[in-house]
């Protein structure tokens, strides 16, 4: 009686186990038949993504424009940090993952394919009652390292340096940290804020305080410094001349195809760059000379 | 008759089924909890396949990129930031439930009651803000130091969260001394000073006892306010007014950015667990203290 229950129980447990891959198994081949036959008339489906903070601003309107223009295609987009994006995205569980940084060395194998959809730039702030309006990249990196810890040896005033910056798992650490520090290593010696907003208004209160922001965050209750002479400017970026930036990188796990393409050729469209993404304060992809 | 009987049939197997449904919250309150000390606990101690215990606990080097995951100065933050809220918030919220119990007339006990219930249910991060915009810039300024985030910063303003706890338990302590205690001692020729002192809140003490130690779960716990007011730099504190770490700043800071699974995920799991086992710590006391019973 018992045996017979039981295998009464495993048909049961076996025709649905096949009745589910049957029928996922016809909703793949479908999906993956109308994204590549019909090309911009059948766009649809759902597109998710996640990750880095800083984007999410730039991604929040294309998302929009992108939703009225093709009414099949739903698209998510959640922040949760560019490692979050790059490690959902080699797991397969978003289908985009967007990133302020390179792809770290143990995602390499993991076949992401780079999109770099934008250019975002970070300035060195400080507080308001400094005189020095330029430093030089060595003297920045002396600051950030430690090796400097008073404004009088970088011809200030006689008073101590006080460095206000973001984690050591912030995307814009990392882009300072590769374009500045070169290498070496911040000092531990500082204040942490946990956003852009909070660095600006913790080194506007506080005298003798710098620090980096995404460019679009630093304003007039901060002095924003001139680096080797040079004051930040899309075009000095353009130029080469203004070397703290990064790409804002879209990954995906093998080629784009279908609607995810679709997303990400709309964010990459001059319709979207020359309009949105300067109004931001990013600088748009297709006027960097790529490397 | 044949009402009566159906009314009462219904009642006996509400009756009996009743009880099921009490078990069966129950039973997914519990389920929940080990849950989630199962999950935090199986992956913290997942740190510990690449990192050794005496690195996470006895160093301070925290530079996960670098495979440093030395978190002493987190753990060493989260006590002296609590201990600082403890020795500010204690004394002051100890004499206001005094004050309260014993001393104030009853229409400002009316007032004062209800007041401190209320300032419970102020949201941390209100607390914080003040604390940034007025309290850090004032510890700055009046001693003349660096920056003014730091341990006395944070556990200044965790001192005044502390207080309705505080104020709140110890006044019920206070209040169920029984009352010939008191009359006895008074009857004896002590002043009313004396009374309070030799009688009244040595009779309370368990009572007072489980407050500070429920308040310092609450302080060791708390994490927005302390967020924003620490400095957030795994840094050993060599004073009051040097940045550093707790173990809550540190996570709340750092898990946005950092993968699910790697060592460095793991090593915020593992603090938190370490939290978990701390706040366990001070509930099994708060028991061993409560079944004291008057300490005359």
């Amino acid at each position: 009686m018992i045996f017979l229950r039981k295998t009464k129980l495993m048909a049961l447990v076996g025709s649905l186990l096949v009745g589910t891959m049957v029928f996922a198994g016809c909703g793949a081949s479908q999906q993956s038949a109308g994204g590549n036959d019909k090309k911009e008339a059948a766009i649809e489906g759902k597109i998710s993504a996640s990750g880095s903070t800083a984007l999410l601003p730039l991604l929040k309107p294309a998302q929009e424009t992108f939703q009225s223009k093709y009414d099949k295609v739903t698209v998510n987009i959640a922040g949760g940090g560019s490692f979050t994006g790059m490690n959902q995205v080699a797991d397969g569980s978003v289908q985009i993952g967007n990133s302020d940084v390179d792809l770290p060395a143990e995602y390499k194998d993991k076949g992401l394919v780079d999109h770099k959809v934008v250019v975002e730039t970070f300035v060195f702030i400080t507080n308001k009652d400094s005189k020095i309006s330029n430093l030089t990249l060595a003297q920045v990196k002396d600051i950030m390292t430690g090796k400097i810890t008073n404004w009088k040896d970088v011809g200030g005033d006689d008073q101590a340096i006080t460095l206000i910056h973001r984690a050591k798992s912030s995307g814009s650490r990392a882009t300072v940290s590769d374009t500045v520090l070169k290498g070496e290593n911040f000092t531990d010696n500082a204040i942490i804020q946990d956003s852009n907003g909070a660095v600006v208004k913790a080194i506007a209160s506080t005298p003798g305080a710098i620090g980096y922001v995404d460019a679009p965050y630093a304003n007039d209750t901060v002095n924003t410094l001139s680096l080797d002479s040079v004051k930040y400017t899309a075009q000095a970026v353009i130029d080469g001349k203004y070397p703290v930036y990064s790409y804002g990188h879209m990954y995906t796990k093998g080629e784009a195809t279908g609607a995810v393409k679709a997303f990400i050729d709309y964010v990459m469209s001059d319709e979207f760059q020359n309009t949105e993404v300067e109004k931001l304060g990013f600088i748009p992809i297709n006027k960097m000379k790529q490397k | 008759m044949y009402k009566q009987d159906q009314q009462h049939k219904r009642k006996m197997l509400y009756d009996r089924y009743v009880k099921y449904l009490f078990i069966a919250s129950a039973v997914l309150m519990s389920l929940l909890i080990f849950s989630i000390v199962f999950f935090v606990g199986k992956q913290g101690l997942l740190t510990f396949t690449q990192v050794s215990p005496s690195e996470f606990f006895f160093t301070s080097h925290w530079d996960p990129m670098e495979k440093h995951f030395g978190a002493l100065s987190f753990i060493a933050g989260s006590i002296f930031v609590t201990m600082t809220a403890i020795l500010i918030g204690a004394p002051l919220g100890i004499l206001g439930a005094v004050f309260m119990a014993k001393v104030a007339p009853k229409w400002l006990r009316n007032i004062m009651r209800p007041a401190t219930d209320l300032y419970v249910a102020i949201p941390s991060v209100v607390y914080g803000y003040v604390g940034l915009v007025l309290l850090v810039p004032f510890l700055r300024e009046f001693f003349g130091v660096n920056s003014g985030f730091g341990i006395l910063a944070a556990g200044a303003v965790l001192a005044i969260m502390i207080l309705p706890t505080i104020i709140s338990i110890s006044d019920d302590a206070l209040r169920s001394v029984p009352q010939p205690l008191e009359e006895a001692s008074l009857a004896l020729g002590a002043t009313y000073w004396q009374t309070l002192y030799h009688v009244l809140v040595p009779a309370a003490t368990p009572g007072i006892l489980t407050a500070i130690v429920m308040a310092m779960a609450r302080a060791i716990g708390e994490t927005m306010a302390v967020q924003m007011l620490i400095g957030n730099t795994p840094l050993l504190a060599i004073s009051m007014f040097s940045p550093t770490s707790t173990l809550t700043s540190n996570i709340v800071v750092e898990m946005g950015n950092t993968p699910f699974g790697s060592a460095w995920g793991n090593s915020l799991f593992l603090m938190a667990f370490v939290l978990l086992l701390i706040s366990l710590g001070m509930i099994l006391l708060i028991r061993r203290i409560g079944k004291r019973g008057y300490a005359v």
